[in-house]
């Protein structure tokens, strides 16, 4: 446990670390969509028949895509603090109120795919440390070995076909108001994500069970499931809260293909959809908040790591500080 | 040497896939690329075993000329960043002081973006393509190697032998080429294996959302995303490269877990 100044210098250290971080980010974005911003306009303008050159240009100054590279940087910067990130290229709609109207639609689907992941998982894991080596610790480690070797866009096309399409068991498409029809995206993310859980806790477990306090406690006649539920399973849920922060990393990424596929209305499918109409400012407000997110939970994962686990030495910078 | 014997199986499974890649189209039994639309969406029969595309293509046969594409791609992709992110790596833990600081504070911007988020926005923005696809995934993947090898050449750092090279005239470049280099192999082959798996479902997934290969070149992921409004009808269509995609990534998955285990056994003893 972390006594009082030294957590708070630790986490000032991250919070300045983060700082510039979240520079380089934003730089990177705003850098990167320059590279290709001119054609925006010539996008903008393509199912309009000829338009004057004088006329790309005038909406160019308009849209200040013609000042030098540091002031549109330094102004988007601005903006993105304070929540204005422009206008969509196509549709002429505030960029951050897009964008956050359609969040919650994706923290919903991250939310359930997470639970589902978690409820089948856990338990799955524990049974295959416990029952290592035999038939059903080989048969949950088969099913996982499979989730893990499918890439999300065939589990999702996959589970169209069978449960919706043959069995006509779910709704393929997803809309709020259909509380079911965020099982199947959600399975979706929730089939790769629950494969890797189980694998990892099954580790875990293994190598805690392996330390000489649990022979300690063996020989002291306590109980296998004592040691397991008050000890084992403890110590092993702390690399877990990692796991879990670093896979919002793939939720964030999947959320795109999956919310494509089952045309659910969240970032993921406004940001596959801003791409193909080369609308800019959707897709770098999409990249650098869900960096932002990324590197936030991280972050408070980390901190929650440490002080959670006795082992992990922040004093002296060893701890999982970069 | 009979720990060796477990990963024999895994070798000749993955070999056998590099060759059906590499000599596609003298495998492929039909042309993949002829369109014949009176043979439109056949299911799978004698002539087309795994039936035809809405163009009358043969599937069996982009398939078979698809994996050079996958497979080809995502394994140029998986060497580049590899050797690129060792070389990065092994430089900065090797150097250290500044060029160390500046490269991993990089490295860090890179790890800050969730990965397919930032390979979907980079693919998007240099307009497609599989070239685009495989810059976009490097850009991000390269820290996963460099920091890697720093940390093996910062353990290594302070071995007498390196000093040793050092008195017997060898140049600092000459070292890190020749004594640093092949002590850092093993760990990093063992993780460019078992990541070559995920790269094939990055570069297919790309292709999958219009923002890799291009039609109509046989590519995995594209052909899923050409047959995706036939899912109904035609399922052939898509479920064959489906299945293709599953068994290379499943091969490559084995051989990784396979040599991690051998590996680190080797490490313990």
């Amino acid at each position: 446990m972390i006594e009082g100044i030294g957590l708070r210098k630790y986490i000032a250290g991250r919070l300045v670390g983060l700082f510039f971080v979240l520079l380089g980010v934003t730089f990177f974005t705003f850098f990167m969509m320059q590279f290709a911003a001119d054609d925006a306009v010539d996008k903008m303008y393509d199912d309009r028949g000829a338009v004057s050159e004088e006329l790309k240009a005038e909406r160019r100054h308009e849209l200040g895509l013609d000042r030098p590279f540091f002031v549109q940087y330094g102004t988007w910067l601005m903006g993105l603090a304070s929540g204005d990130m422009g206008k969509s290229f196509i549709s002429g709609k505030d960029v951050f109120e897009t964008f956050i109207e359609k969040l919650p639609q994706t923290i919903w689907l991250m939310a359930v795919s997470i639970l589902m992941t978690l409820t089948v998982s856990l338990p799955l894991g524990i049974i295959s440390a416990v029952k290592r080596d035999e038939s059903i610790d080989y048969i949950i480690r088969f099913f996982s070995f499979i989730g893990n070797s499918l890439p999300n866009f065939f589990t999702a096309l996959l589970l169209i076909y069978f449960l919706a399409l043959k069995m006509n068991l779910l709704p393929i498409m997803g809309n709020s108001e259909n509380m079911r029809s965020v099982i199947l995206p959600a399975l979706t993310l929730a089939i790769a994500m629950g494969a890797k859980y189980t694998r990892q806790m099954r580790t875990a477990i293994l190598e805690e069970m392996n330390k000489p306090y649990v022979a300690g406690a063996r020989s002291r006649g306590v109980a296998e499931s004592t040691i397991l539920f008050k000890s084992v399973l403890r110590s092993s849920l702390v690399p877990l809260i990692t796991l879990l922060a670093l896979s919002i990393g793939s939720l964030l990424g999947g959320t795109a293909i999956v919310e494509t596929i089952f045309m659910w209305d969240g970032v993921g499918k406004m940001a596959v959809d801003a791409i193909i109409m080369r609308d800019y400012p959707i897709i770098q407000a999409y990249v650098v908040w869900m960096s932002i997110i990324y590197v936030v939970v991280n972050l408070i994962a980390d901190i929650m790591c440490d002080y959670f686990d006795p082992r992990a030495e922040i004093y002296n910078g060893g701890g999982s500080a970069p | 040497m009979r720990k060796y014997h477990a990963l024999i199986p895994f070798v000749i499974l993955a070999s056998l896939l590099l060759v059906v890649a590499l000599f596609a189209p003298a495998i492929a039994p039909l042309d993949p690329y002829a369109q014949d639309l009176s043979v439109a969406l056949l299911p799978p029969d004698d002539t087309y075993l795994l039936g035809t595309d809405r163009y009358g293509r043969d599937v069996l046969s982009r398939v078979i000329v698809g994996s050079r594409t996958t497979l080809g791609a995502s394994l140029a992709l998986l060497i580049v960043i590899s050797v690129g992110g060792t070389l990065i790596g092994a430089v900065a833990g090797y150097r250290g002081g500044k060029i160390d600081t500046a490269l991993m504070r990089l490295s860090d911007v890179a790890l800050a973006f969730p990965a397919m988020v930032f390979a979907i926005a980079v693919a998007g923005v240099l307009g497609g393509g599989l070239v685009s696809a495989a810059v976009a995934i490097a850009l991000i993947s390269w820290p996963k190697y460099a920091r890697l090898a720093r940390g093996l050449v910062l353990q290594m750092r302070s071995m007498p032998y390196l000093a040793a090279a050092r008195f017997a005239g060898r140049s600092e470049t000459e070292i890190l080429i020749y004594h640093v280099m092949p002590n850092i192999a093993a760990p990093i082959i063992v993780t460019a294996t078992a990541h070559l798996g995920t790269l094939i479902m990055e570069m297919a997934g790309l292709s999958f959302l219009g923002l890799g290969a291009m039609p109509p070149t046989a590519e995995w992921g594209a052909m899923m995303n050409n047959g995706r409004s036939l899912l109904q009808t035609s399922p052939w269509v898509i479920l064959s490269p489906g299945i293709a995609i599953f068994i290379a990534v499943s091969i490559f998955n084995m051989l990784g877990d396979k040599l991690r285990d051998v590996f680190d056994t080797h490490l313990n003893e």
